[in-house]
């Protein structure tokens, strides 16, 4: 019985996960064709092993990629620390007010998802662009002369990721808060900690958990978004995302578009494992006499 | 007299519409233990919340050693209190944790370690300072947090239902240990508990809590033998409470049926008085007859083995019913079975409400 219970979670994983993968894999070692679709099988029965490697090949070596990569990372890591550094203080607050508060608080948070996402990115460019509202504003001021380049920059992708993805960080951090143990925090305050003393040392050490998936829950999809950077960031700036719609959709070079997916997945889990491993370390480490 | 230690005055708190505390006063002694004894609901555990610091009084004084303390947030009071749940840190070793007071303190590193090392061993948990709280048993968790508080030195010590969490077979042991430690520092202790056997074993007084006010405030023997209120008595050791009418010649007229001689006039005549009657004061006669005064003819209309000895529920003509202890050597009575039973004088304690 208990056998039968678990099958659905593992076909779920079969279906959405597992068998994705293994068809991007596939495609990653196959040869570019003219056809539909526009690769050759890379086995077949009549012609036997049909593959090649030059996809990933053509990854490793060409740094275009590689640039592609570390600048995805670095906006998904920025994105991740502006949405975490702005969602601990609101996770805190919505924990420290009283409890008839904290679930409309909560679905404050999730208001924008009410709303289209492409509608949301819309507004960000009718505020940022050279004749929108922050510009015009500046301008009615007297603070600036002419239009300021707004859009189209680095702040302004950054300034739309964080948007996007800010609820993510909030909700992880607002359950851990809201769950913790009060008594510790008194403990800690009897023994002579200020509250601030009390934060840095008892709270926030607590809350890390809930701090690491919030990071996670924005970082990963962060990291390979394509919308995003392609609507308010610079245009010169390529990622990840980005390089791989080019691929598939522009150049139709599927199996470098597939190659281009496995690393990112590769990328994106290696960091979840080693920080699963420093977490199961750190539980089982006592820290001692320091 | 020296000066108190604690002395709480005139402690008011509110919360809503309900009184947790009303108006209460009390002081606590240089070096005492003292419990506060009271069910769910007395105001203990609020009152000791408000000498920590964590919950404001809505009126009185909070004065520790002559210092008005009322005002001051719970880090700048130099009172330290036991958790019910230990409140250890978990993300802390043993070690850090006790270190924690000391640190805020901002003791020398050698000094912290000394102090520490010192303050484990005298528990018996030297060795287990790199552990973490979650590795540690629920008895050496309770050890950990009374010594946190204790490794700082404070005048004065607040518990938390300390042994509530325990198993009852390592209660008693730690109550002892516990008060041990008490007299070898030399701190005040106040310990709230719900348990009487608990406050009357290890408490220089008890302080009973009733609905937000102080009902008695005495050594367990004067509490247990003096009961000043029917709650008291009550509460502690389920006393049998005699009630009657003081007549002309200064007996009093029971309701359960009998005449009661107290040692001490009850009052004038005419008025109503009542008394505590603890089961184990209770005599079983041999002879078939009871004394006119201080006596009763029940039947025995239950009984119960308690290992040391027989609890019986003596049914009384006048109508209600009476706890008696009887003691292991003799046999006893059959159920159904009409006994005598008698009292000393002494044995009756007067109550006030």
């Amino acid at each position: 019985m208990r056998r039968w219970l678990l099958l659905p979670p593992f076909l779920w994983l079969l279906l959405l996960v597992a068998a994705p993968v293994a068809i991007l894999a596939v495609i990653a070692v196959s040869e570019g064709s003219a056809g539909v679709p526009p690769f050759r099988p890379p086995l077949s029965l009549a012609e036997g092993w049909q593959g090649t490697l030059e996809p990933l090949r053509l990854l490793l070596a060409d740094v275009f990629y590689l640039d592609a990569f570390l600048r995805s990372l670095l906006v998904a890591f920025a994105t991740a620390a502006l949405c975490l550094a702005l969602a601990y203080p609101m996770a805190l607050g919505i924990a420290a007010s009283p409890a008839r508060w904290q679930m409309p608080l909560a679905a404050l948070v999730l208001l924008p998802f009410w709303t289209g996402f492409l509608p949301r990115l819309g507004a960000w460019i009718g505020l940022l662009r050279d004749g929108g509202w922050v510009n015009r504003l500046l301008q009615g001021a007297g603070l600036t002369a002419g239009p300021l380049p707004l859009l189209y920059t680095d702040a302004a992708m950054l300034v739309g990721m964080v948007h996007a993805y800010l609820p993510f960080a909030v909700l992880p951090l607002a359950t851990v808060l809201l769950r913790r143990d009060r008594a510790v925090e008194e403990a800690a305050a009897d023994l002579g900690a200020t509250p601030w003393v009390v934060f840095r040392s008892v709270t926030l050490p607590l809350s890390l958990p809930g701090a690491l998936a919030a990071f996670l829950l924005v970082f990963i999809p962060a990291a390979g978004e394509f919308v995003i950077p392609e609507l308010l960031g610079p245009p010169e700036a390529m990622l990840v995302g980005r390089a791989l719609w080019v691929e598939f959709f522009q150049n139709r070079d599927w199996p470098l578009a597939a190659a281009l997916a496995l690393a990112l997945l590769l990328v994106l889990i290696l960091p979840i494992c080693l920080f699963q491993r420093l977490e199961d370390a750190g539980e089982a480490r006592g820290s001692g006499p320091s | 007299m020296a000066e108190p230690l604690l002395r709480l005055a005139g402690i008011t708190r509110r919360f809503g519409a309900t009184l947790a505390l009303d108006g209460l006063s009390l002081e606590v002694r240089p070096g005492e233990f003292l419990a506060l004894l009271g069910g769910s609901g007395s105001g203990k555990s609020t009152l000791l919340r408000i000498v920590a610091g964590f919950e404001a009084a809505d009126a009185g004084q909070v004065l520790l050693q002559g210092r008005d303390i009322t005002a001051l947030p719970p880090h700048a009071r130099p009172v330290s209190m036991v958790f019910q749940s230990y409140a250890l840190f978990p993300h802390l070793s043993v070690f850090d944790n006790v270190a924690y007071g000391l640190r805020r303190e901002g003791v020398a590193r050698a000094e912290i370690a000394r102090r520490v090392a010192e303050a484990l061993a005298l528990v018996g948990l030297a060795g287990l300072e790199r552990r973490r709280p979650g590795q540690l048993s629920g008895g050496q968790r309770q050890r950990v947090a009374l010594v946190r508080s204790l490794v700082k030195r404070p005048p004065l010590l607040l518990l938390d239902e300390p042994l509530a969490a325990l198993d009852a077979g390592l209660r008693e042991r730690t109550g002892l240990e516990l008060r041990a430690l008490q007299r070898a520092t030399g701190a005040g202790f106040v310990m709230v508990t719900h348990d009487q056997g608990e406050a009357l074993a290890l408490a220089d007084r008890v302080a009973v809590l009733e609905a937000g006010r102080l009902a008695q405030l005495d050594t367990p023997q004067a509490l247990y033998e003096r009961p000043a209120t029917r709650h008291v008595a009550a509460f502690l050791g389920a006393a049998n409470i005699l009630e009657g009418r003081v007549e002309p010649d200064g007996r009093v007229a029971c309701a359960a049926g009998c005449h009661l001689r107290p040692a001490a006039p009850a009052g004038p005549p005419g008025t109503l008085a009542a008394f505590a009657l603890r089961p184990e004061r209770i005599r079983l006669l041999a002879t078939g007859a009871p004394p006119a005064e201080n006596g009763i003819l029940a039947r025995v209309k239950d009984l119960a083995y308690r290992g040391d000895g027989w609890m019986a529920v003596a049914a009384l003509p006048g109508g209600g019913e009476w706890r008696v202890a009887l003691p292991a050597g003799a046999a006893p009575p059959a159920p159904g079975a009409a006994v005598a039973l008698a009292w000393a004088a002494e044995s009756l304690a007067p109550l006030a409400a």
